[in-house]
């Protein structure tokens, strides 16, 4: 709870002297799938954005992971969403504030996420969910931070995926 | 008499095949990991030989092998053991970035002929004692100067190429371009071979896929370095890998009339 009221925080405190250059809203529905099998766990969810051949540095929006563990347990398989782990999970602290999010249950998921100082562009948004005893699914929907809506689905852990990105 | 002539045979035998590029079993260190996160962490370190990749079925002795942590410091290699098909320790990584396994090996191999007949000098002949060793009316002295480099590498964390890289100078090594490890299907790896601290420019190189047991096709994929000592790779899926060069040079040792300078390293590839 207090993780999730910290993100809106963080939300408004950047988006305010932002918006006259860059700062973009994206409101995300990710849908964490059904799925029958004997042992299930919540997947733990990556979201961070890219530019593929571009400059920009990948920047991570948010961390989905058991966020009750004591002494912070919960980070040990983190790394089990291997491509955001390579690509700046590795390098980064958790919890963070504003990235860290407790795990979600089947269903769409809606969050509001704030791309913060990344310069107006087109970038892969991508969400990468990885599931104790289970598999690991990367989706990507390309996005415009001008705006604009993106959609796509995984086949196995992952559902449908929307993006809608509001400046 | 029947079986001097053999073991000439076989000697002789022996010898070509040393000359030649092909090697019929690979040296590997193989670590059961490549990647590792956290303050610290644990990982195997096996080092075998043997002819299916990466199965144990010699083990190699670790006498030799050396680990460098991240920061060029030397971590010491305990708690090994050297069993029946290959030999074993574990690694504690406690520093951030790349530590480097190596196993180096050289000597000394040859022969020559006399009264018609091939002899081969002691395998354990050491440098000093090459010259004294050839009969005065020896003919077709071969005696060839060897030497071998065996590594793999693992990272806790993030990749680093630090001091742990800074190359010898001496045999055949490999430089990185980028990073040496943390590599995955995606993206094409670059690797600069030197031969004596100086680009090893147009030698043959050859990457085997591990897992040799479970297809027919060996999948050995041959390629050959530019100017540079540079060889890109195009990983043609996830999984361990063999990469293997070797090189002639001119020969360092008094007496030594060849010399063959040798590299292997594993290196795992991860879907990205």
């Amino acid at each position: 709870m207090r993780l999730s009221y910290s993100l809106a925080l963080t939300g408004i405190a950047v988006a305010a002297p932002a918006t006259v250059t860059t700062a973009a809203t994206i409101d995300l529905t990710v849908t964490i799938p059904q799925l029958k099998v004997a042992e299930y766990h919540k997947p733990y969810v990556a979201i961070f954005v890219e530019q593929p051949g571009g400059t920009v540095a990948p920047k991570t929006l948010a961390v989905w992971y058991d966020l009750g563990k004591r002494n912070n347990a919960g980070t040990k398989w983190v790394n089990e969403m291997r491509t955001w782990w390579r690509k700046g999970g590795r390098t980064m602290k958790l919890p963070a504030d504003g990235i860290s999010g407790a795990t979600h249950a089947p269903g769409p998921a809606k969050v509001t996420l704030n791309t913060g100082d990344l310069p107006v562009g087109k970038y892969d948004l991508v969400v990468e969910a990885s599931r104790e005893g289970g598999g690991r699914e990367v989706v990507r929907l390309p996005i415009n931070l001008a705006g604009g809506t993106a959609k796509a689905a995984g086949t196995n852990e992952l559902g449908a995926v929307t993006a809608v990105v509001k400046k | 008499m029947i079986k001097t002539r053999i073991l000439a045979a076989l000697g002789a035998v022996s010898m070509l095949a040393m000359s030649g590029a092909a090697q019929a079993h690979h040296p590997w260190i193989l670590p059961s990991s490549t990647i590792a996160d956290g303050q610290d962490a644990w990982v195997t370190i096996d080092v075998g030989v043997s002819e299916t990749l990466f199965a144990p079925e010699r083990p190699a002795p670790l006498t030799n092998v050396k680990v460098w942590a991240p920061d060029g410091t030397e971590v010491p290699v305990e708690g090994g053991v050297s069993g029946k098909q290959r030999s074993s320790f574990d690694l504690h990584l406690t520093q951030q970035g790349t530590y480097k396994i190596v196993n180096t090996g050289g000597g000394v191999m040859g022969g020559y002929k006399q009264g018609g007949e091939m002899k081969r000098l002691p395998r354990d002949i050491t440098p000093d004692k090459i010259a004294s060793s050839i009969p005065a009316d020896a003919t077709d002295v071969r005696i060839n100067e060897m030497s071998s480099r065996v590594e793999s590498f693992v990272t806790l964390g993030a990749p680093t190429e630090g001091a742990a890289f800074k190359p010898t100078g001496k045999g055949l090594e490999l430089q990185p371009v980028g990073h040496m490890s943390d590599f995955v299907t995606d993206e094409p790896a670059k690797f600069r071979f030197l031969a004596d601290g100086k680009p090893a420019a147009n030698i043959a190189v050859t990457l085997i896929p591990g897992g040799t047991r479970y297809r027919d096709a060996r999948g050995e994929v041959s390629l050959t370095t530019d100017a540079e000592g540079v060889v890109t790779i195009k990983w043609p899926g996830a999984g361990m890998y063999w990469l293997g060069a070797s090189a002639k040079g001119a020969p360092t040792i008094q007496g030594a009339t060849e010399r063959r300078m040798s590299y292997a390293a594993t290196i795992e590839v991860l879907t990205p």
